[in-house]
């Protein structure tokens, strides 16, 4: 055995480790491949030997060949035994290994799931490390689902290394298994504060990661964010949480005011450029979001400005890019600020790095105005001229395009100018741009009517020039715009100065070698050319003129007909025997000019390239049902002709159209008319149909053009645009004169006049008026166009899943799983398993999964309900939110408490976040702030302060937490007070900030709408029984799932120095409600509660009962029994209780749509039963929301003073609520099917409020 | 010249292989007095992404980050990193990098996670580096001590004299962060 040992050593020796590798691959530079192969064929041996060091150091080469892009998939399985050696060394180098080969797809990443587990579980921590990050490598969904719960443990692991490790690899677990975020997500949270600043700045990195894709979710934790980044001196997590508050701003106008101080004094204090750059870019952002409201910031955005002019002006290369990159983002608010620049960004475009000259160039584009357009073209025409890279002159031109073309040609004043620059642009060398010069070219002449002629005229000089183009084969891209120019000069003939040459410049035989579908478009419009030509021949007396013309298109139209191309071919032969049977006619005297132009009749008209997407679908049709169904798959392939064919039946068979008569035609040919008239993508043949269009204004309805007669319509040969940009000048220069004449009212006309186009450029814009008064034709959209303008999203972006309301409470069914092997489906042991529902017996786990699933799934349609909501009806915010806070907090259990998920009460933060928000930074309420969260962060006493003290004003206050928090309230009342004046006014800027915001962020809206008074604490736990050993508190909560099944949460709290264990829950069942034991076990069994405790600490169970009528409330007696465990001794103990099945329990709180609502009350199924309160001091959105809370209903509909609510029993009761308010009396009428069940639960809201 | 790319490793390998090529390309040919960032191309996952490096002697180290990353932020990260290689490879060199890829690996484990920033601070690195080490020292390393004879003496044929990265001096132009 030794002697094997020793020789395995020695073997080993002569093994190839990873260094001889690399230096083998060196030294075989010719023969690499060949080398590697018989590499890897000897790592296939070392890989089948025992030893593991052999395995591992075969496994370490691999790595690297891997690297060098070698397939080593083959090997997964080796590297997962290499991954469970129990030696770090190896185990380090089966981690890394994997994390360079393992992907989704590697199917042995099955079978690391409990290796990886027994990893995270060491007791060292760098096998615990090693795990983790070769983990976040290649998790999976599998993986994080059944880890999920394993890191979480972790994320509170003794040793920061792990802790910082688990927190970071939070974030790809959620992305895999998005569930697990808000089980997750409290002690995450927690993680802010961590001590070790490694941590905290992972848990900064996690949240701003996840706030960035989904900024609303974390706006509640602005003010943790704040007090980090007042307090953080680490310049990672200060640049972190700039960057995030940067992503948060746009949805709360509030935060910005307040960040705009610290952030300014940073700009001023830091001596770090990155830090500084960061300031300045969240600056930025949230001047972006004040930009509506907030007029004086005008020093910020300067001194934004300034410091980004310090980068640019930078030698650094780095920091002038970033320079740039921020100035454009100012570009989009304040242009002017940045225009004043001009001149540095200008000197950009010379810089030698090209990263530099690009961003330069997208700065230029937003900068340019009506005046100065012209110039800064002019000077990009010079760099094109000097561009040596064909990518940089591509890019040039695309921008030169994009410039003069934003915002529907909004700058350019002179269409003649920008058409020069489109031609001068067709000069340019190899550009792969071709086409897109000639798609504008296109567009300009369809849309602007009044360059047409122009344009035609130099299009047609372009065509007979066409050889400087075709000439060369490097400027095959430029032919492109030979496409335009022969299209708009036929389809625009009449403009042509001399339609004859132009006809023949197109017919000429070196059209030929142009591109097919070039050659398509010469050929179909020298047809309309030929149209023009005959017309005005015509007119002559001289036919042979005519005549002629028609002999050269026979003459020439062969060499098409001749062509490879099938639609040259088709198009050439069409007019080629058209041509030759006009001859004909010719021949005899026929006048045919008209009808032969008859032929090309009618306009083009712009359709908005979004139109397709946006026409509607006609009522009653479903594009998803067959038209014809489709053939049963019995029906062989062969039969099915035969079988029409052998009867010939006329049904299945076209219809016949020699029956159709006359008359039938012509009827179908009318509603065909029709229908085309209807039908946005028909062209039209005559104008009129225009009408058609109620929002796009009909061609005919475009103001005539004037043509200015101070501009010279044409400039001679090939337009040279610098000559353009004299005329302008000059043109401008005598009309400013003018207009100083002028009074300003009519100015004033004129500007209303244009005022569709906005215009953001500086005043003096308005007085350049364009050189024609140019009307561009709008683009035409369908008829009832949906207006949604969300198609740009994408469907599969991983961060959707994670789109998730983290402040509402944590629901029974999200609890991550718990350590259990997964390929067992088995129950979970109750010790195991916190659940007490889980104690149920086998047959369940598969349907609580399915449960689950349905679960998830009502609640992502709730929430979209919810959303959908928000946009409807403004007031409805408010109340919708209280309406989902009514959603009791379930505080979770799990074994030994690892899991802590307090209940977040949600609207104790929401009031927080709008009460920071509308205070001055005042240092004490960020830190009461910081006290909230960390009160919410301690997992222990939160299930006890969660018990508002005055919602429950016979319970004795005896924890620190409740006393620290209600404290803590009084003295934000008293604040309250003080600031009242201040709010109030304020409250006006809030309101509008609201308003400009749309649908902003539910939180804030909440806090807008009632903004008078935050809401108390509140909780619908209640005292169940307490003796000096033990106390509990209980909440039931109807199943969502069972109409028979009731839940009933009991929070056990030591209250005594021993420790509780062995502790039994027994209840005296009922003929209506009994508890559920597991099976097996007898009628009067107890349930042993799933957990111990030790002194201090409390802890959560769950009870299911099942009940049978629902409409009556009752009372169960039960005991519990359990052992005060000592040093020395042991004791039974128990307690006496009694449960109290109130009506409201077996309510569950359901949305309910008001026209819904409406109609339930119509039916006229219900019953009415109404109560008044008297004396009822609180205003009317706490009384709602109590209401909400305590008794689980939504408000429907609120108006005023009163409002109309709505709720659900677990058996499908409908319960609906009108409440009114006058003075300090509350009248409720309420409706339900049930009379018993109704007069219940009216009792028992009034006892509610008997009690406040 | 060695590529370290970034945040890529979960490509099929040509693509992966495809990036690497291609993002030397366009760092390879760059001036050394041009800006350090690239605007990302459909290669490395569209506009939200850059390419941001340094060059050291023979060497680049490119980083690929989104958005959610400080540009200069990453320069420094970069600088850390290698400032951290220096250590732990005591006066790191081209050849060093190359021959033992599997520790350079480990360390920049200890730098990004799972495509995240996970440490900055260097002392914090190297100490964690060093005690994984010793422990794999402890436990008889790889390649034990006769192998490591035997490897000792076939180093003795380089094929090439290391040649050193003086950090030292491309230090000073870097906007340096405030410790940490």
């Amino acid at each position: 055995m030794a002697l094997k040992i020793v020789k395995g050593s020695i073997d080993r020796m002569f093994d190839k480790n990873l260094q001889d590798l690399v230096r083998g691959i060196r030294n075989h530079k010719e023969d690499e491949a060949k080398y590697i192969s018989t590499c890897i064929d000897e790592i296939k041996q070392e890989l089948k030997q025992d030893n593991i060091a052999v395995k591992a150091n075969a496994v370490c080469k691999l790595t690297y060949l891997q690297m060098l892009g070698y397939d080593v998939s083959w090997a997964a399985f080796n590297i997962v035994e290499v991954m469970s050696s129990s030696k770090f060394t190896y185990k380090r180098i089966g981690y890394l290994a994997a994390s360079q080969c393992f992907h989704e797809s590697t199917d042995v990443i099955m079978l690391t799931t409990n290796q990886i587990r027994k990893d995270l579980s060491s007791p060292n921590q760098y096998d615990t490390g090693v795990a983790l990050t070769g983990l976040s490598c290649f998790v999976t969904p599998d993986l994080a689902r059944d880890l999920a719960n394993d890191i979480m443990t972790l994320m509170s692991h003794t040793k920061p290394y792990i802790r910082k490790k688990a927190v970071l690899i939070m974030y790809k677990v959620f992305l895999k298994y998005p569930e697990s975020l808000r089980p997750a997500f409290p002690r995450l949270k927690e993680k802010l504060e961590d001590p070790d600043p490694g941590v905290q700045s992972a848990a900064v990195n996690v949240i701003c990661e996840l706030a960035r894709r989904n900024p609303k979710n974390y706006l509640s934790l602005a003010p943790l964010f704040f007090k980090l980044m007042t307090s953080s001196t680490n310049n990672w997590v200060l640049i972190k949480i700039i960057k995030l508050f940067g992503a948060l701003t746009p949805l709360e106008p509030r935060l910005g005011k307040k960040l705009i101080e610290p952030l300014t004094n940073l700009i001023h204090s830091t001596s770090a450029m990155s830090l500084l750059y960061e300031c300045v870019n969240t600056v930025i952002a949230v001047l972006i979001s004040l930009s509506s409201g907030m007029p004086n910031h005008s020093a910020s955005i300067q001194l934004c400005v300034q410091k980004l002019r310090i980068l640019i002006e930078d030698s650094d290369q780095n920091l002038k890019y970033l320079g740039l990159l921020a100035m454009s983002k100012i570009l989009k608010t304040h242009p002017k600020s940045v225009q004043s620049h001009k001149d540095l960004i200008l000197q950009c475009l010379d810089d030698k790095d090209e990263s530099i000259r690009l961003r330069a160039l997208d700065l230029l584009y937003g900068m340019v105005s009506k005046k100065n357009l012209m110039e800064i073209v002019k000077k990009l025409m010079l760099h094109v001229d000097k561009a040596e890279g064909t990518t940089y002159r591509d890019e040039l031109l695309t921008k030169i395009i994009d410039i003069c073309s934003q915002s529907n040609y909004q700058y350019i004043t002179n269409f003649e100018w920008y058409i020069s620059i489109l031609v001068e642009l067709t000069r340019l060398e190899g550009t792969r741009h071709g086409h897109l010069i000639a798609s504008q070219m296109l567009d300009v002449a369809i849309r602007v009517k009044a360059i047409r002629g122009f344009a035609v005229a130099q299009m047609a000089t372009l065509l007979d020039n066409a050889h400087l183009l075709t000439g060369n084969m490097q400027r095959m891209g430029i032919c492109e715009v030979l496409y335009a120019a022969a299209w708009i000069c036929g389809e625009f003939s009449e403009h042509l100065e001399n339609p004859m040459q132009t006809l023949e410049a197109m017919l000429r035989p070196k059209v030929a070698t142009l591109p097919g579908h070039i050659q398509a478009v010469y050929v179909q419009n020298a047809a309309k050319l030929f149209a023009t030509v005959l017309k005005s021949q015509e007119g002559n007396t001289d036919s042979t003129a005519a005549q002629e013309t028609s002999q050269l298109m026979i003459d020439r139209l062969p060499l098409f007909v001749q062509s490879a191309n099938l639609e040259v071919q088709e198009r050439a032969s069409c007019i080629l025997q058209l041509v030759k049977y006009i001859q004909k006619l010719q021949q005899k005297d026929v006048e045919v000019a008209e009808e032969v132009s008859a032929l090309f009749a009618g306009e083009l008209n712009p359709v908005a390239p979004k139109a397709q997407k946006k026409v509607p679908v006609p009522e009653g049709l479903d594009l998803d049902s067959w038209i014809n169904e489709p053939p049963s798959e019995s029906e062989s392939e062969d039969e099915q002709p035969k079988a029409i064919f052998a009867k010939e039946e006329p049904k299945h068979s076209r219809p016949r159209r020699e029956e159709v008569d006359e008359k039938e035609l012509a009827k179908r040919r009318e509603a065909r008319k029709q229908e085309q008239a209807n039908n946005p993508f028909y062209i039209k043949a005559s104008p009129s149909s225009q009408k058609v269009y109620q929002e796009a204004p009909g061609v005919e309805h475009i103001p005539v053009v004037q043509i200015d007669l101070s501009v010279p319509l044409k400039v001679p040969g090939l337009p040279m645009s610098d000559q353009y940009v004299k005329l302008e000048e000059e043109r401008r220069q005598k009309e400013r004169a003018e207009k100083k004449k002028k009074e300003k009212k009519k100015r004033k006309e004129k500007r209303s006049g244009r005022g569709k186009k906005h215009d953001s450029g500086p005043e003096s814009e308005e007085d350049i008026t364009p050189a024609h008064q140019v009307d561009i034709v709008t683009e035409e959209m369908p008829e009832n166009a949906l207006p949604s303008d969300d198609d740009d999203k994408d469907p599969n972006d991983p961060h959707k899943a994670l789109d998730i309301d983290l402040d509402k409470p944590l629901a029974d069914s999200e609890k991550l799983p718990v350590r259990s092997h997964r390929a067992a489906e088995a129950p979970k042991s109750p010790t195991e398993d916190g659940d007490a529902t889980s104690q149920e017996p086998k047959k369940k786990s598969s349907k609580e999964k399915r449960e689950k699933k349905k679960d998830k799934d009502r609640d992502r349609k709730k929430s979209k309900e919810e959303k959908k909501k928000k946009k409807h009806k403004h007031e409805e915010k408010g109340e919708d939110l209280l309406g989902g806070e009514a959603e009791e907090p379930v505080v979770q259990s799990e074994e030994t408490n690892e899991v802590a998920a307090p209940p977040t009460s949600t609207s104790a933060e929401v009031s927080d976040l709008d009460f920071w928000l509308s205070n001055a930074p005042v240092p004490s309420n960020t830190q009461e702030t910081a006290t909230v969260a960390a009160a919410e962060a301690a997992p222990m006493p939160e299930a006890t302060s969660g018990i508002a003290p005055d919602s429950e004003p016979d319970e004795p206050k005896d924890t620190e937490m409740e006393e620290t928090k209600s404290s803590k309230h009084k003295k934000k009342k008293q604040k309250k007070e003080k600031e009242e004046k201040e709010k109030k006014k304020k409250k006006k800027h809030h309101h509008h900030h609201h308003h400009s915001d749309g649908g902003g962020e539910e939180a804030v809206q909440n806090g807008t709408v009632e903004e008078e008074e935050p809401l108390p604490p509140m909780s619908n736990y209640c005292l169940l029984a307490e003796n000096s050993y033990v106390k509990m508190v209980y909440d039931i909560q109807g199943n969502l799932q069972d109409g028979s099944q009731v839940v009933v949460s009991v929070i056990f709290e030591n209250k005594c120095d021993s420790f509780l264990k062995s502790m039994e829950f027994n209840v005296l069942d009922s003929l209506n409600s009994k508890l559920q034991r597991p099976e097996g076990s007898g009628p009067h069994d107890g349930l042993t509660v799933p957990f111990q405790l030790p002194p201090g600490v409390s802890n959560e169970a769950r009870f299911v009962f099942t009940v049978q009528s629902i409409i009556m409330p009752q009372k169960l007696k039960g005991t519990l029994t359990f052992i005060v465990k000592n040093e020395d001794s042991s004791t039974h103990e128990k307690l006496d209780f009694k449960l109290h099945f109130t009506c409201t329990s077996y309510l569950i709180t359901t949305p309910c749509y008001s026209d819904a609502f409406a109609k339930l009350l119509e039916s006229g199924d219900l019953k009415c039963s109404s109560v008044r309160l008297e004396g009822v001091n609180m205003p009317f959105h706490h009384l709602l929301a109590r209401i909400c809370f305590h008794h689980h209903f939504s408000v429907v509909e609120r108006i005023d003073s009163c409002a109309s609510m709505y709720s659900r029993s677990i058996q499908g009761h409908h319960v609906c609520l009108l409440v009114k308010v006058s003075a300090q009396t509350v009248s409720i009428d309420a409706k339900c099917d049930e009379p018993t069940l109704l007069g219940n639960v009216l009792d028992e809201i009034k006892q509610t409020f008997s009690q406040c | 010249v060695q590529n370290t790319v970034q945040h890529v490793l979960l490509q099929a390998e040509d693509m992966q292989q495809q990036i690497i090529r291609e993002t030397f390309h366009l760092v390879s040919k760059r001036d050394d007095n041009v800006c350090n960032f690239l605007e990302g191309g459909s290669l490395i996952g569209g506009s939200d992404y850059k390419l941001i490096y340094r060059h050291y002697a023979t060497l680049y180290f490119v980083f690929c980050v989104d958005s959610s990353e400080s540009e200069l932020g990453i320069l420094d990260l970069i600088q850390v990193f290698v400032e951290t290689l220096d250590k732990c490879f005591e006066n790191v060199c081209e050849l060093d990098l190359i021959f033992h890829m599997d520790k350079v690996h480990y360390i920049l484990q200890e730098v990004v996670m799972g495509g995240m920033v996970l440490e900055t601070n260097m002392n914090e690195i190297t100490t964690q580096v060093d005690v994984q080490n010793r422990m794999e020292k402890s436990e008889g390393g790889l390649s034990a001590a006769p192998a490591r004879a035997v490897s000792a003496v076939k180093n003795m044929n380089l094929p090439e004299i290391p040649r050193n990265i003086n950090i030292g001096d491309i230090n000073i132009k870097v906007p340096s962060l405030s410790p940490f």
